[in-house]
């Protein structure tokens, strides 16, 4: 019997490296399950989830309610466009509202810093943290992690580097903090503008040169330039970022080694990552993908087993 | 701790051995039966009996592993959740005769979870219960079984324990012991 040291999941930083390890056993006995022709298990039959989702989202969304109905769960979405977020309700009204229906687990994104963490000093109900403004993303650390893992055969050691927009990634912290409770080696490269001033301080080598960067690296996670998160201009044009920053099969060639090219998703071809790179045999984004629904099962199945 | 043992290790031998003999008796060949293991435990038992099985019939006898946690009825009834295993069925279920195999059989519903976990690899054309030892009077739900090494008729608060030598043991045993000195 084996139960996880917290019972929400808000971020990787407040885990323990157990923790992580039990994760990514469960992970795996849940992709066997998603791979078979019945992909369904009755795991979670008696609990209802909402997926509360105050900012736009594809992947995560979906991944999350592919995982919930794996388990068998009752699952009810709700996205702030066209809901009385709009017409002025405050975030603990709207989920004490939702709450009301009796629902049992919370999965919550939402763009401002430390949301989940507020729910969860407030109500009853366990919190997944799907993101939270630029902060932490566990369920995507946690999955690129265990990617890397199930490719390298081990986290340990290896070095990881994290390229673009650190300062909005919130993918970029949950990364950084799983891969070093797991023994690996981080760094962070992109432009000066987009790393946080502080950075060094999380016991991560900053590298401004793409190349040397990629010399060093035996996995490359690359970030989206979150324009929507930037309100002021930190770089002068795409073109120029991409000409500096975007990773091209060049570049890969380069560096004459194997290299993991890894991507959290939507991808900005020809930004960041040049088609040929994207879909080539060093991108395991997909998997990524295939991942995150076995790594959401895990979560919400440890979770949700973990009684009070 | 204070432990009765109920099988040693030569009378384990004779056991297995009268078991295949079943096994044998009633599908012959084993041309279209199929092994499933309950994991954890009935493993190592089901990996003897197809060493067993294989060298009496010169054949490879093919075994699987089913992992029935996500399946279990005590899921959020319990403090946390049991530790899942791997599944491996490496053949189609679809029209075989399985017999499902496992070490103890006590409330019955380890098995029960099983036959539910089953289901998704396929309709097997019947299905058969395998046990090492068979706990009289403990049954929670209708289910019983066809092969049975051993009747154990003992108290609530005994365990019976199987463990083979695979498990890191000196020589393989089965014993009675009291749950509150585990």
């Amino acid at each position: 019997m084996q139960k996880l040291s917290v019972k929400h999941l808000l971020g990787i930083k407040n885990l323990q490296t157990e923790d992580i390890e039990l994760l990514f056993e469960t992970a795996s006995n849940f992709k066997e399950v998603i791979n078979r022709s019945i992909k369904k298990v009755p795991s979670l039959r008696d609990i209802t989830i909402a997926n509360i989702f105050f900012e736009n989202s594809t992947r995560t969304r979906l991944s999350f309610e592919l995982a919930e109905k794996r388990l068998s769960a009752d699952v009810v979405n709700f996205s702030a466009s066209g809901s009385s977020v709009k017409k002025g309700e405050t975030l603990l009204d709207t989920v004490n509202n939702i709450l009301a229906m009796k629902v049992d687990m919370v999965v919550i994104r939402h763009a401002s810093v430390g949301a989940p963490h507020f729910l969860a000093k407030h109500i009853k109900a366990k919190i997944v943290n799907a993101g939270d403004g630029t902060h932490e993303h566990p369920t995507q650390g946690l999955l690129d992690a265990y990617t890397i893992k199930e490719k390298l055969g081990t986290v340990e050691g290896k070095k990881v580097c994290i390229f673009g927009d650190i300062l909005h990634s919130r993918v970029a912290l949950s990364n950084i903090f799983a891969l070093q409770k797991l023994g690996a080696e981080v760094m962070v490269c992109g432009p000066i503008t987009l790393l946080p001033k502080y950075i060094k301080d999380l016991g991560v080598k900053v590298e401004l040169d793409l190349q040397k960067a990629i010399n060093w690296c035996d996995v490359a996670n690359v970030l989206r330039i979150q324009l929507e998160r930037q309100t002021i201009k930190y770089f002068p044009s795409l073109r120029e970022y991409s000409l500096y920053y975007g990773i091209n099969k060049e570049v890969l060639d380069k560096a004459n080694k194997e290299i993991l090219v890894m991507h959290p998703g939507p991808i900005n071809r020809g930004v960041e990552l040049s088609s040929d790179v994207a879909d080539s045999k060093h991108a395991v984004i997909l998997d990524q993908v295939e991942n995150g629904v076995a790594m959401r099962m895990a979560v919400l199945y440890l979770l949700a087993g973990t009684t009070d | 701790m204070r432990k009765r043992i109920i099988i040693d290790s030569q009378l384990m031998n004779i056991t297995l051995e009268r078991l295949c003999q079943q096994l044998i008796e009633a599908h012959d060949t084993f041309e279209n039966t199929v092994l499933l293991a309950i994991q954890p435990r009935g493993v190592f038992l089901a990996e003897r009996i197809t060493k067993k099985l294989s060298t009496l019939l010169k054949k490879e006898i093919p075994l699987g592993r089913l992992d029935v946690t996500f399946f279990r009825d005590d899921f959020r009834r319990k403090d946390a959740p049991l530790k899942a295993n791997a599944t491996e069925i490496p053949f189609l279920l679809e029209d075989k005769k399985v017999i499902l195999i496992d070490d103890v059989l006590y409330t019955g519903r380890t098995v029960r979870a099983a036959l539910d976990a089953m289901i998704a690899f396929g309709r097997p054309a019947s299905v058969e219960l395998f046990v090492l030892v068979n706990r009289k009077y403990t049954r929670d739900v209708p289910i019983q079984p066809d092969y049975v090494g051993k009747e154990v008729n003992c108290l609530e608060s005994e365990k019976v324990i199987v463990r083979f030598t695979e498990q890191g043991e000196k020589e393989d045993f089965i014993s009675l012991v009291s749950k509150n000195e585990i």
